[in-house]
């Protein structure tokens, strides 16, 4: 049963990642690639991460959330900032 | 079988974006396939079970350097009038002598003499001695502690290096840091966030270094992230390149590590080695005032050659 999850899961997180990679490749603009990418860090690793939970032991998963929790920040801040300097509202 | 295929699918990987980052015409874009050639290297160690280099690939040969160059190539793209075309005559000929350099590496790794003899055994055997868990560790600050020291040295002397770049009239100033101030930036969010978890973080590594993968080297890259992020947005400022403080967190780990060999000396009679009982806690100390040294010059080889501009 936890092993069908984290299938299920991990696979549904590397779809997101496949997805991701494709609107960054053929998106036309920065802000586009932005948003596909987003979706990389956010819900792509997340559903790794959580698929993965179940694998692993407290401790382990712990360090899993905290991994994601740190991308989730790095990842909106350099977007947030990426974004802005391409509407050119100063930052840079 | 699956792990054969995906060291396969790794290996290829790695050539592919490495012969990318040679042939881009871009050199930004150069440099951005170097840093994920970098990140890729390092999954590559990983999977040769040497966690220890590919957590330092990962920070310095990734991480640092890639800033570096980041840097470097902004500053060239900047600076138009100084761009040097070079003619066709001289890219092929470096990619002839690059070419002869690796064929050359390649050949010497196929004709090494019989098989080579592995200490690994003996290592292992006498580890626990000197009290750490980390066979990496325990070479690097029991059997090649010269190596080690000297290693610190070089990096001081890539700081100079940089240093020197500095115009006259500027020494003693800031470095020429570019900054993104802004009181209600995201990245000011950032600054204030992050600095306390890796601080934790980059002490773990460090202090787990002796019986895990880790070490002064890792953890210090850590810090010396964390310290640019908060000089970046602004929230401390860059130090002057005079201030003594600075130039005694420089020094301190060669300093503490010279005079830890000097005691050598004293107690069992040759440099560098650790008087009975205390190799332990003597590296620790050691580890502690690298890893300082560490953060602090890697941190100012990023922030660049001192420049008058913001040094009022």
């Amino acid at each position: 049963m936890a092993d069908l999850f984290t299938i299920l899961a991990v696979s549904a997180g590397a779809v997101l990642f496949l997805a991701g990679t494709l609107g960054l490749l053929r998106f036309p603009d920065t802000l586009t690639r932005l948003h596909a990418l987003t979706k990389v860090d956010n819900l792509g690793l997340g559903l790794v991460v959580l698929g993965l939970l179940p694998q692993l032991g407290w401790l382990a998963a712990a360090k899993m959330l905290a991994v994601w929790l740190l991308v989730q920040l790095s990842g909106a801040v350099v977007t947030q900032i990426l974004a802005r300097s391409v509407r050119g509202e100063g930052e840079s | 079988m699956m792990e054969t295929g995906f060291d396969v699918v790794l290996a290829l990987m790695l050539l592919g974006v490495g012969g990318w980052s040679i042939i881009a015409r871009n050199m930004m874009t150069a440099v951005i396939i170097f840093i994920a050639y970098g990140l890729l290297l390092s999954l590559a160690w990983v999977r040769l079970h040497a966690v220890d280099v590919s957590l330092t690939e990962a920070a310095i040969g990734s991480g640092a350097t890639g800033l570096l160059m980041v840097i470097a190539a902004h500053k060239v793209a900047g600076d138009s009038q100084r761009v040097v075309r070079l003619s066709r005559g001289f890219h092929v000929l470096a990619a002839v002598f690059a070419t002869l350099v690796a064929i050359g590496i390649a050949s010497l790794a196929f004709v090494l003499p019989g098989a080579p003899v592995s200490l690994a055994a003996p290592v292992l055997e006498r580890l626990p001695e000197s009290g750490l868990g980390n066979p990496v560790a325990g070479v690097l600050f029991v059997y090649r502690s010269f190596d080690t020291l000297l290693e610190k040295v070089v990096l001081l002397l890539a700081l100079i290096g940089v240093w020197a770049l500095a115009r006259d009239q500027d020494w003693g100033g800031v470095p020429g840091l570019r900054l993104f101030q802004h009181p209600h930036s995201v990245l000011m969010l950032l600054a204030r966030t992050l600095p306390p978890i890796g601080f934790v973080f980059a002490i773990y590594m460090t202090w787990a270094g002796a019986d895990v993968p880790g070490g002064a080297f890792q953890g210090g890259t850590v810090l010396a992230a964390m310290w640019i992020l908060v000089m970046v947005a602004g929230v401390r400022r860059v130090p002057r390149v005079s201030s003594p403080l600075l130039r005694l967190a420089i020094v301190a780990g060669p300093l503490v590590f010279l005079a830890i060999g000097f005691l050598g000396f004293v107690a069992p009679g040759v440099f560098l080695a650790y008087p009975d009982g205390l190799a332990k806690p003597l590296i620790v100390v050691m580890e502690v005032a690298l890893t300082l040294s560490i953060a602090v010059i890697l941190g100012l080889l990023i922030a660049g050659p001192p420049r008058a501009k913001d040094s009022a």
